[in-house]
């Protein structure tokens, strides 16, 4: 649940933000209608949706994928491998969805998750 | 000690003349009929050297408010002036200027809008823009416009308002009329005025703020409610700084001032110049033993309803004067803030509104004579029409 919104009194007048750095606290979540769902079977890390979502709601830090026995592949987290999604900040705009190169990501409506 | 000298000059010089005392850090503003001469006198002023201030000449007047806006939330000691279609392209920003509580101080030198096409005086122009959020003040002569101008500064920046004020006097009438006023020297109407400490300042890059974000449904609504809370603070906020000025001049300022007001039967209510013509014939009436009088207001937003009520509850009848009107209304826009401020009242006069004056149309002694006698009628209860006209030909 988002913070529960403040009354007249307690906010900046003019529609001013004095507090610089606070757009974390907008929850652009709000506005989902399609979420994005990602299939780690289909991931190559490639991060091509971490650089391409505009509200930065791709996550780094998730382990290579053991399950694929891929040489290497470790189950340790980096910051160079896909570490889901920021729901709280992820709009639903399905840009990840449409770019990612194999198709690991598919947007789902949100009523399905109710 | 205050020093007080009496000169000749036009309204509009009057205005110039406070904005040179005021010397404003940032002033941006477009040349129109009747506003020209204010800025004709201060550019001088810049170009003297007689004042610091930058001053900006843009293309238009949306421009110019909009430079006044950024000038504004920049920290900057901001005014500009305008009249009817000037003001009319501005209202976009007009509104935002309000909206993000910047106290800039605007002279409008009131004007007819357009069409068709006039360059005289009315008030439709800051008529149409009453219910921006901007405090309104009106001055009768350009004594009172130099005297509103420098007072504005000093509510718009009041930290329980911070907001823009309009200082509005008639086109040509007053603002190109020379008459005798009293002006106060330099030191006391700097001293007065003050220094400006800005709040949020945009230059303040050690405190980095955002002006103008987007603002819907879930905070729009609460920054509209502090707007209506800061108009309810800038009725304090008048009343201290008219008291303080005062001192200054040794005048009584106030939001409606009367004139023979006291025990007054009929009385007549209008702004600006229109008040100072009103005196002549109430001076004439009471020299006949006839009970008239006269209601000033001065300030218009915020509108302090309780000293209509006050001044006019003992009047049995009251003309509403409106230099503008409502199309589709019943009656001008002073005629329906006047009269619903009685709504309440069981004690109250029989009131009745003439619009009148429209496009620079006169308003003579004759007509004002026509509307006490009319008003004779109506304190006897024969109300009749209740929105007339006067002046217009049938
Ligand atoms: S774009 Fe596709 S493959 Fe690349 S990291 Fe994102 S989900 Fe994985
Ligand atoms: S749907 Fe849009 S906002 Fe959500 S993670 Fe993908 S790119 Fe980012």
């Amino acid at each position: 649940m988002p913070e529960k919104p403040k009354g007249w009194k307690e906010i900046p007048i003019g529609g001013k933000i004095i507090e610089p750095g606070n757009s974390t606290k907008y929850r652009t979540g709000d506005w989902r209608t399609f979420r994005p769902i990602h299939d780690k079977e289909k991931c190559i890390n490639c991060m091509i949706c971490w650089m391409l979502c505009p509200d930065s709601a791709i996550k780094a830090g998730g382990p290579d994928c053991p399950e694929k026995g891929a040489k290497g592949a470790s189950d340790k987290p980096s910051t160079c491998n896909f570490g889901g999604f920021d729901l709280e900040h992820c709009k639903g705009c399905g840009l990840c969805a449409a770019n990612c190169p194999t198709k690991a990501i598919t947007m789902k409506q949100e009523k399905e998750f109710d | 000690m205050v020093q007080k000298t009496k000169q000749a000059r036009t309204g509009a010089e009057c205005s110039a003349e406070a904005m040179r005392q005021i010397n404003p850090d940032v002033v941006a503003a477009y040349p129109i009929t009747p506003q020209t001469p204010i800025m004709h006198a201060f550019s001088q002023y810049v170009a003297d050297g007689k004042v610091d201030t930058e001053f900006i000449t843009v293309e238009s007047e949306h421009s110019a408010m909009s430079a006044c806006v950024g000038s504004s939330a920049a920290g900057a000691r901001t005014m500009t002036a305008t009249s009817a279609n000037g003001l009319a392209l501005m209202w976009e920003v007009v509104y935002i200027a309000a909206s993000t509580r910047l106290p800039i101080v605007m002279n409008v030198v009131n004007r007819a809008l357009s069409g068709p096409i006039n360059i005289h005086c009315d008030h439709s122009d800051s008529m149409g823009c009453r219910d921006t959020g901007w405090i309104q003040l009106y001055s009768e002569n350009g004594e009172e416009a130099y005297e509103n101008t420098l007072m504005a500064v000093r509510i718009a920046e009041d930290p329980n308002v911070l907001l823009p004020v309009m200082v509005c006097q008639d086109g040509f009438i007053t603002s190109h009329s020379v008459e005798t006023v009293e002006l106060i020297d330099d030191e006391s109407a700097r001293g007065f005025v003050g220094e400006y400490h800005p709040k949020d300042a945009l230059l303040d890059t050690d405190k980095p703020v955002t002006y103008g974000p987007l603002d819907l449904f879930d905070y729009y609504f609460e920054h509209k409610m502090q707007q209506i809370d800061a108009m309810e603070h800038a009725k304090d906020a008048i009343r201290k700084v008219f008291d303080e000025f005062g001192q200054l001049t040794g005048k009584k300022y106030d939001f409606f001032e009367g004139y023979l007001l006291e025990d007054a039967e009929r009385v007549i209510v209008c702004a600006n110049s229109s008040a100072g013509t009103t005196k002549v014939v109430v001076d004439e009436l009471r020299a006949k033993g006839e009970k008239v009088g006269l209601l000033k207001p001065r300030v218009f937003r915020p509108f302090l309803a309780e000293q209509v009520v006050e001044k006019l509850k003992h009047a049995k009848s009251v003309a509403i004067l409106d230099r503008a009107a409502s199309f589709g209304g019943h009656g001008g826009p002073f005629f329906n803030e006047f009269r619903s401020a009685f709504h309440e009242e069981k004690e109250k006069p029989a009131i009745i509104n003439y619009i009148y004056g429209l496009g620079g149309r006169e308003l003579d002694l004759a007509q004002l004579r026509a509307i006490f006698e009319e008003l004779k009628a109506v304190a006897s209860g024969d109300v009749g029409h209740n929105v007339r006209y006067s002046g217009v030909r049938e």
